[in-house]
């Protein structure tokens, strides 16, 4: 309930803020048509008769709602989400042992025993904090930068090494590059490399779950700023607005894509001031603040389901590279990169939230971080010697029956490898 | 969804009464267009099963760019006919999405130049999920409308992408010809849980072609995969899809006076590609002749050829397989020039001609 009082203040502060716009833009002396509005289909709204245009500076900033400051302290007491122990110290473990994670598989990358590897930091709290809020049966589109959701949600540490090694173990077969995470009994929906494909079929997917009888589930679709300029970006946000979707769409704005800074992507009021322009539900906020991330997707949730799309656009910073094919330093500076690992540290406010609230201390932490780091390292050591899939694995799911070609070729390639089995390397790969 | 409005309930009686009307005719075939064909097979898989809904620009209140939906908003409604906003990325998008989560969508393009801009939708979404989901996410889907040249309409509006989608693995393409392709191949379609593309032609919605009872029968459906041998004959195979399966025709009726009698395989299916009706029809006739609308560089009639090239098929034949396919050029608006830059019947007579005297010139060579 104290949430639905923060959020009231805001909305009411967002009235004030509308109201203060639009009378700068009617003079009631000059309205010519009285009181009523016009009634065209495309738009219904006021005449004026003094002719200006509108520009970026015409609205003030739509404002980034928080819950802690850097030293993990709660602002507005009514504010704090009433979680239990065990979520908050779900949620913390989940940001260690993906920070852990990041680094041992970044590592493995760099001395070429994995093709790829993208990395977490300074994302983490959006990860947490939206995942804490949802549902198991909620639908996860995510873009491939969202691995905390994951573990939260309950895909294993090694679950995830097989993947990026793509062992016989690997739930997906071997058959997607490293961090194209996919479950479909964790509803998460496997990951599509080109950039915001995931955006309109996850309204798709939206629109198939309103129309099943008593609907109570919702889909969340991460998304990256940059993702936001292509084309389904767009329709998306469209899409989910006419068809009244039960989606989250979640923008996660780090400031970077690859290279390209969010003053390059651009212009105006970010991500988010398209979402009342386009009708949607719309709420900015502090991305390193797992709690404030927690408060908006719990509200978000709660409108989505009611058939109201949402979107919601999570400040951050990309602290590490954009992948293992980058270095981020040839296009920022070390010192910009450092405010936000020390003070707008997303895993340093909650822990310092935490310990507050005497639930952590540096011992549990220590203990912490040397467990996750020696089960990542053994996992991957153990991901590393398993076998590939069934070599045969490359002909199946192509169709759901599979073809007459595609059989008389994985005949044919199992009749060669019969015959010359010794100059192919098989002992690396599963037998049936 | 309810019925909307009386003269859809008065519509709806009358389809069922001349349906009941045909039926009590057992021997009688009653021509049907191919509009009415597809509309047909949607609304009789619409009525089997709810899962299945169309979604594209128009095909609610306007009954589609090309009315092949017609009726369908009115007697299905809201929830399951549903008018887009102008985005092809958008709506394909929606579709996948949907097909993701369970439902079997009818994605309308209204027409498939259209559909280059939901192409990534298509290629690296509905074709690839099932292999990347490890088997897990099937994408029940059929994106449809028309395909290849209408009239008068240029570059950008008279293409075949036939050779394009059935390019990649993941998808199944079909060209239907006639009504009774159209009405049994999207049926298949509908049902199949894998992503059809499925390639209509706007010249043939307004032909008529004759429909037996079993085939106006709402359990009326085409294998998908299976080629038909339109017309039986020992001298020449003529290979062909579509609009191009017309132009065959008329060879080979005009062929068949000049004492040449050639077999013409509708392919109805581009991929997968039914080979070995082609190849038990070179062995009887020893010669080949592809027929297409596309362009010839890796077109359906290359694909063919090099099957052939790679197959003991090659063995029985007695000349060279020649291509007739749609001129190198995008599609000229001048009407004479069109007319040019699709495959005519002369074409393929003269092909065919050559083919047989074993007259392969180098000039007409493309």
């Amino acid at each position: 309930m104290a949430l639905r009082s923060g959020l009231s203040l805001l909305r009411y502060i967002s009235l004030r803020t509308s109201s203060r716009v639009l009378s700068t833009h009617i003079n009631p002396e000059i309205n010519q048509n009285g009181e009523k509005t016009a009634e065209f289909p495309g738009a219904k709204a006021p005449y004026v008769t003094e002719m200006k245009f509108l520009n970026e500076n015409s609205y003030e900033s739509i404002p980034i709602y928080r819950v802690l400051d850097n030293n993990g302290d709660v602002i507005l007491a009514n504010e704090e989400p009433t979680l239990d122990k065990e979520t908050l110290l779900n949620m913390y473990k989940s940001m260690v042992q993906l920070n852990q994670m990041d680094k041992i598989l970044y590592e493995s990358q760099r001395q070429g025993r994995i093709s790829f590897y993208m990395t977490n930091y300074g994302e983490e709290g959006m990860h947490v904090g939206s995942a804490a809020a949802l549902s198991p049966q909620d639908l996860i589109f995510a873009q491939y930068r969202e691995v905390g959701v994951l573990l939260y949600r309950g895909m294993t540490i090694t679950e995830l090494i097989n993947q990026c090694y793509g062992n016989h173990e690997d739930p997906g077969k071997g058959r997607h590059m490293p961090v194209h995470y996919g479950s479909k009994q964790l509803n998460v929906v496997t990951i599509s490399s080109p950039l915001a494909t995931q955006m309109p079929q996850a309204v798709g997917a939206a629109y198939a779950f309103k129309r099943t009888p008593d609907n109570d589930r919702c889909v969340i679709c991460y998304f990256g700023e940059g993702a936001a300029s292509e084309g389904d970006a767009f329709a998306a946000f469209n899409f989910a607005a006419t068809l009244d979707c039960p989606v989250i769409l979640f923008c996660r704005n780090n400031g970077y894509a690859i290279s390209t800074p969010s003053s390059e992507q651009y212009r105006g009021d970010g991500i988010a001031a398209r979402g009342p322009s386009m009708g949607l539900h719309t709420i900015r906020v502090d991305g390193t603040d797992a709690l404030a991330v927690y408060n908006a997707v719990a509200r978000a949730r709660e409108l989505a389901v009611k058939n109201k799309p949402v979107l919601i656009e999570a400040m951050s910073y990309r602290v590490g590279h954009h992948s293992t094919s980058d270095d981020s330093t040839a296009y920022r500076s070390l010192e910009e990169i450092q405010k936000w690992t020390s003070d707008e540290n997303p895993v340093q406010k909650l822990r310092l939230y935490l310990e507050r609230k005497g639930l952590w201390n540096e011992e549990s932490e220590k203990s912490l971080i040397k467990e996750s780091r020696d089960f990542v390292v053994r996992t991957m050591q153990d991901a590393e010697k398993k076998k590939k899939p069934h070599w045969k694995e490359m002909f199946e799911d192509v169709y759901y029956d599979m073809p007459l070609k595609l059989q008389k070729q994985m005949h044919e390639m199992e009749d060669h490898l019969r015959k010359y089995e010794e100059h192919y390397p098989m002992e690396n790969y599963e037998k049936e | 969804m309810a019925l909307k409005s009386p003269p859809v309930l008065f519509g709806l009686l009358a389809r069922i009464s001349r349906r009941t009307f045909s039926t009590s005719n057992a021997l009688a075939s009653k021509p049907v267009t191919v509009r009415d064909a597809l509309n047909q097979a949607i609304d009789e898989e619409m009525e089997r099963d709810d899962k299945v809904f169309v979604l594209g620009e128009e095909v609610a209140q306007y009954d589609g760019a090309y009315k092949v939906t017609r009726g369908l908003w009115k007697k299905y409604g809201d929830r399951r006919v549903i008018d887009t906003p102008i985005t092809e990325i958008g709506f394909a998008g929606i579709a996948v999405g949907a097909a993701f989560a369970g439902l079997k969508p009818i994605c309308e393009f209204m027409t498939f130049n259209f559909s280059m801009q939901a192409i990534d939708h298509i290629i690296n979404s509905a074709a690839k999920t099932f292999y990347m989901s490890a088997g897990g996410v099937p994408v029940p889907i059929v994106f449809r409308g028309p395909n290849g040249a209408a009239a008068g309409v240029a570059a950008q509006h008279s293409q075949c992408f036939g050779a394009w989608y059935s390019h990649c693995p993941g998808l199944k393409v079909i060209m239907p010809y006639s009504s009774e392709d159209a009405k049994g191949l999207l049926k298949a379609a509908i049902r199949d849980p894998d992503p059809v593309v499925f390639l209509e032609d706007e010249i043939l919605y307004g032909l008529q072609f004759p429909m037996s009872d079993e085939a106006l029968s709402s359990d009326f459906v085409l294998p998908i995969g299976k080629a038909k041998i339109e017309r039986e004959g020992s001298h020449i195979t003529l290979v062909c899809a579509g609009k191009a399966t017309d132009t065959a025709l008329q060879a080979a009726n005009e062929l068949a006076g000049k004492g040449i009698e050639c077999e013409v395989i509708n392919l109805r299916t581009i991929r997968p590609l039914d080979f070995d009706t082609i190849a038990r029809s070179i062995a009887k006739t020893h010669h080949l002749i592809t027929v297409e609308q596309g362009w010839p560089q890796s077109g359906i009639g290359a694909e063919i050829c090099a099957r052939v090239m790679e197959s003991s098929a090659f063995f029985e034949l007695d000349a060279p397989v020649w291509r007739v396919t749609g001129a190198d050029v995008p599609m000229p608006y001048a009407r004479s020039l069109e007319t040019l830059a699709l495959p005519r019947p002369p074409d393929v007579v003269a092909a065919a001609t050559s083919v047989l005297a074993n007259k392969i010139a180098n000039e007409a060579a493309i």
